[in-house]
């Protein structure tokens, strides 16, 4: 196809948040600017539409592909181009974008310009981390996103933003450090930055593993894996919903991501090697988690904790290096995306009308919300997986797939079922139901916007956990291209 | 076919519509529109069923829509059509049918009577799910469906504590039992490569050939998995261990307790393990297990159900002993029994149910037996369908109960040296229900009333609560003599069509044993009758006399304590402990703060260099783009 759609995608953003900060701010309201942001993050939801309408699902290997040279001497240039494995990722960020950005229509009073201009080009750069087959460019656009999220909680974020932004920060520098090293090596070595050339290059096996755990620090610390995830309960702790919401809805999934486009097929001997330690980590970070979260106070805190436990899920899943784990671990991501960001929303509606996220802070909400309570539910339901919603589709391969590495593995895994279970039923039961609050009496019921969002979502859900083969068959070929 | 969709369609149907019409509509046309699709349902299943078991056909799948990939292969959302699904239909949705329709009636003054009407038809959409599906995947998603509906619906009073508490314990007590069912999924997907029930079954042979590697054991494939399917049909079914959970979800509203916690999704555990039949039998160690399982909670259960103060707990208790019931028979090998032994059951508990119900109803939301008692005179109706149902219960000759109960006791002769055994406990057990069954019925209907609310205006419910009750009582009287030639004759074989195992020879064991049983029912009856009907003064010394026996009783065994110790405080102080001590205290500490405190002192000694002169900077530069410039030598000539 020779209309650049990618290129597009990636462009429509940063024009569009060009132009914003270009224009004097003096003159426009708030809303105007909201506005014009939906608008440009809605039309490229339309956009990214058409990649599924006209995407081959017989074919392998890339489509929609281009080319430009860029630094001819390395072989680095502007390659992009997507498969079944990046799409759905490119849908999910496209749609929540424009989610980010309504529910911040009142929450955000302050240097509206500034917010709805980074996350314009936060959009477009996690869009290129999707897009990209190149290393180099990958790695630009993987760094670049930090730069906009840094600042949306850097400055529309709690009380304690700072501490929270230089923890996130520290982190992924850490990792990036370590990344950046091993690609400088691995281009020195293929002479090209192409993944595809890459994945048929062999390494010398000591220095592959010593690669991997280059590229592990950094996605690691992205999904996050135990221990490197403490700084995550902070950041979102700190971020201002929106924030949240795209921060666990796609952030999250650049880590694991990684994985499934650069480490497995990149360190074949390295990813089989290195089995047990991921599994060890994904285990203790399902377990961990899962009981850290049943004791906390704060609702951030406890859907941050989990979204840790869910993720384990998904490095397991990778890390079995079969089709029905990789699918599982894949479902696990998208289904994470939706339902986490989600009940980010869901928290933030609450937070909005009655500033205290604090879980004793609330009781008996179901009796003057009661359409929150119902969204409430679903969600909580997809996150606990339960059968019909996305949740369980992914969780249910992922241990299905466990059984063929090692029964205890099987059992960590399921554990982390049942202590799912408990701390989003306790945290559902503390919220909504008892006796009603005085002081939450007047709580008003979800808006009308707040309803279209919560439908969309809570529509996904339940569609990807009634007929999941919308996505199986999206993904399974391009997953079964980079498993070995 | 299409009538077979339809039975699976229409409660997905009540589910979706019913609460839009409710608020569209109005209440009453919601509860009347949700009944009706149900009780269509209904009766086209009993046509369904009739015109089967006239001319048994092997099984048919009918698939509705492809759901799952796994290991390449799509499984559909479909429904199975055989004996013992179709069977099961029945139940379900006759009394589902009839718990609707009496809903009206009992859930009138309620604020969210559209709610409690989606919720039943949820419920009773899951649980068609469940029966009706060819693979294991489906079944899932009925079994955790079942136990969703059941969470919202214990819980559905939710301005009360104890209701969400109990809803929690249900949820969580199951998903630890899932969490089995689970495993016993996942090991049969491994070997057999295939989730679907029949190719399952046809593939038993080849578990066998496997073994899995446990703590240390070499574990049979077919055994590993066949236990961890039991301990999620455990869950479900509220077996010894994990019964804590079905007497605290009486905090919900009564119908949903004769629909849910009575007739049909605790028998699911049933359902399943009479489904994995051909797998149960391969192994005596299961058949073993689930046997001892069945008479531990049977007998718990009774001696449980001796002294409870509350009508339904009572009855929840006598539930939870007839579900052990229905795993002794399994682990006798008379699976067709313990599905006889689950539709009669069904009948008469939900009858029971009912009734309380309607007792309950009647003298203003009063649960304390110890508050009621001669209501006979207020509530006759109500009196004599109680007096049904725990005939049936006892096993009264030609009530249903009789037939299926009594087949269980016979099959123990299944059981070569133990079968006597076996049976002695069965008939113990059984002298025990009719006890606490006719205590309640004494200290209920007849006596002297002992309650604050003003007895003049204890009142007999209305026509759509009677009328479920006398639909009920039909079923609870014939359901066995009529089911009994079908499921557990001589034509039986026909009926079920291999769908399940059949026990092949029949033991004969001496007349003694019969005699042994009735005797011993009748000495229960009337030790009740003695102590409760005429002598209340005598008990309250037995009572001081074994003092410490009649407080374990009464306090379950002390279950709940014990959980509550060795389970959720270590966990909830576990909690605690990894989020101050590791996460906070050891990761936060070294890596993220650890390095900011490097970083801060390297960056003192860099505020050494910012000696503010030109020259030094310069001098900075030009070192570091040396440096960077013979790095990228380095590189490229390498």
């Amino acid at each position: 196809m020779s209309f650049p759609i990618l290129s597009l995608l990636i462009l429509t953003p940063i024009i569009g948040a060009l132009t914003l900060s270009l224009s004097s701010s003096s003159q426009l309201k708030n809303k105007t600017i909201f506005l014009s942001g939906l608008w440009i993050t809605t039309g490229e939801f339309l956009l990214s539409l058409l990649l599924p309408i006209f995407y081959d699902k017989t074919k392998n290997g890339y489509q929609f592909t281009e080319y430009h040279t860029w630094f001819d001497k390395f072989d680095i240039n502007y390659y992009v181009g997507v498969d079944g494995v990046s799409i759905p990722l490119i849908l999910l960020t496209t749609f929540l974008v424009p989610i980010c950005l309504l529910c911040s229509l009142n929450s955000i009073q302050n240097r509206a310009k500034e917010f709805v201009t980074y996350f314009l080009l936060l959009e477009s750069f996690i869009i290129g981390v999707f897009v990209s087959i190149d290393l180099v460019i990958f790695y630009v656009f993987f760094e670049a996103v930090l730069i906009p999220m840094f600042l949306i909680i850097g400055i529309w974020g709690g009380e304690n933003r700072l501490y929270a932004t230089f923890k996130f920060f520290l982190y992924t520098l850490a990792g990036s450090v370590l990344m950046l090293l091993a690609i400088i090596y691995i281009i020195s070595k293929v002479k090209s930055g192409n993944i595809e050339l890459i994945s048929d290059f062999t390494f010398d096996q000591q220095i592959e593993l010593i690669l991997f755990l280059c590229f592990f620090a950094s996605f690691a610390v992205k999904v996050p894996m135990f221990p490197f995830h403490t700084w995550l309960p902070d950041a979102h702790v700190q971020a201002p919903t929106s924030g949240s919401v795209i921060l666990a809805g796609v952030l999250l999934k650049l880590g694991a991501y990684g994985f499934i486009r650069l480490s497995l097929p990149f360190f074949e001997y390295a990813s089989i090697y290195f089995q047990p330690m991921i599994f060890a980590l994904s285990c203790v970070a399902i377990v961990y988690t899962s009981i850290v979260a049943l004791r906390q106070l704060d609702m951030k805190k406890m859907i941050a904790y989990s979204s840790v436990a869910h993720m384990g899920f998904v490095t397991i899943g990778i890390f079995t290096l079969t089709q029905d784990g990789i699918n599982g671990a894949y479902f696990q991501m998208i289904s994470h995306g939706i339902v986490s960001a989600a009940l980010f929303l869901i928290v933030g509606v609450v937070y909005e009308r009655h500033h205290t996220r604090m879980i004793s802070d609330y009781s008996g909400v179901t009796n003057v919300m009661p359409k929150y309570s119902f969204f409430f539910m679903i969600f909580m339901l997809s996150s606990v997986g339960l059968p019909g919603t996305s949740g369980f589709v992914g969780e249910f391969l992922v241990i299905m797939s466990t059984i063929s590495v090692s029964v205890y593995l099987t059992f960590f895994t399921a554990i982390g079922v049942i202590l799912g279970a408990s701390y989003m039923l306790l945290l559902y039961k503390n919220v909504n139901f008892g006796d009603l609050k005085t002081d939450i009496k007047q709580l008003a019921d979800l808006t009308n916007i707040e309803i279209f969002y919560f439908s969309c979502l809570a529509f996904l859900t339940m569609l990807l956990g009634v007929y999941p083969k919308l996505l199986f068959e999206m993904i399974n070929k391009s997953i079964s291209m980079s498993i070995l | 076919m299409f009538s077979y969709k339809l039975l699976f369609f229409l409660p997905l149907i009540s589910t979706i519509f019913t609460y839009p019409f409710g608020v569209l509509l109005g209440d009453k046309t919601a509860q009347y529109f949700s009944s009706t699709l149900i009780s269509i349902a209904a009766i086209l299943s009993w046509f369904l069923f009739i015109s089967f078991s006239m001319s048994p056909s092997p099984e048919i799948i009918i698939p509705v829509l492809e759901w799952f990939l796994v290991s390449g292969q799509f499984f559909n959302w479909g429904i199975s059509v055989n004996s013992l699904t179709l069977l099961m239909l029945t139940l379900v949705l006759t009394v589902s049918a009839l718990v609707h329709i009496y809903s009206i009636e009992y859930m009138a003054h309620d604020n969210s009577k559209v709610r409690f009407m989606t919720y039943l038809s949820l419920f009773t959409f899951c649980m068609v799910a469940l029966v009706v599906s060819d693979n294991l995947i489906q079944l899932f998603f009925g079994w955790e469906g079942v136990g969703l509906a059941s969470y919202l619906l214990i819980g559905f009073w939710h301005h009360k504590k104890s209701a969400n508490l109990a809803a929690m314990k249900a949820f969580l007590v199951n998903r630890v039992a899932d969490f089995g069912f689970l495993i016993g999924i996942a090991t049969l997907y491994i070997f057999l490569d295939t989730l679907s029930i029949n190719e399952i079954i046809e593939g038993k042979e080849e578990l066998l050939n496997y073994d899995i590697n446990f703590l240390g054991f070499n574990i049979n494939a077919l055994v590993f998995s066949c236990f961890f399917l039991f301990i999620g049909a455990m869950g479900k079914s509220a077996q010894f261990g994990f019964h804590t959970w079905l007497p605290d979800a009486m905090e919900g509203p009564t119908p949903v307790s004769a629909l849910i916690h009575a007739a049909t999704m605790v028998t699911a555990g049933v359902f399943l393990t009479v489904r994995f039949s051909e797998l149960m039998v391969m192994s005596d160690f299961i058949m073993t297990f689930v046997l001892i399982i069945g008479l531990l909670t049977a007998f718990f259960a009774a001696s449980v159900g001796f002294f409870q103060k509350d009508i339904k707990k009572v009855i929840a208790y006598s539930t939870c002993s007839q579900l052990g019931f229905m795993f002794v028979a399994c682990g006798l090998g008379a699976f067709n029994i313990a599905i006889f032994h689950l539709i009669t059951h069904g009948y008469f508990k939900a009858l029971l149910f009912l009734s309380s119900g309607s007792v309950i109803h009647g003298v203003h939301d009063e649960q304390d037996m110890d508050k009621m008692g001669n209501l006979f005179p207020k509530m006759k109706i109500t009196a004599v369908m109680m007096w049904i149902g725990t005939l049936a219960i006892i096993g009264f000759p030609y009530s249903s109960g009789y037939f299926s109960k009594d087949l269980i006791l016979s099959s123990s002769f299944n059981l070569n040296s133990f079968g006597p055994l076996v049976y002695l406990i069965l008939a113990i057990v059984s002298a025990m229900t009719a006890f606490y069954s006719f205590r309640l019925i004494f200290k209920v209907f007849h006596g002297k009333y002992n309650g604050s609310y003003d007895y003049e205006k204890i009142h007999e419910s209305g026509p759509f609560m009677l009328a479920p009750l006398l639909l009920l009582s039909i079923g609870a009287i014939f359901a066995g003599y009529f089911l009994n030639d079908l499921l557990a004759g001589y034509n039986s074989k026909n009926f079920w069509n291999g769908m399940i195992f059949l026990y092949q020879d029949k033991n004969y064991y001496s007349s003694f044993f019969p005699i042994l049983s009735k005797s011993l029912v009748a000495t229960g009856v009337a030790f009740a009758v003695y102590y409760y009907g005429f002598n209340l003064n005598k008990l309250a010394d037995l009572k001081k006399r074994f003092y410490s026996i009649y407080n374990f009783i009464l306090n379950k065994w002390y279950f709940d304590e014990l959980y509550n110790k060795i389970f959720v405080l270590p966990l909830y102080n576990l909690g605690k402990f990894l989020w101050t001590r590791i996460d906070q205290g050891i990761i936060d500490k070294y890596l993220p703060n650890g390095s900011a405190s490097i970083v801060s002192t390297i960056s003192k000694a860099f505020k050494r260099i910012q000696t503010g002169y030109i020259f030094d900077y310069t001098f900075i530069i030009i070192s570091g783009f040396t440096l960077f410039i013979s790095i990228i030598f380095y590189i490229s000539v390498t």
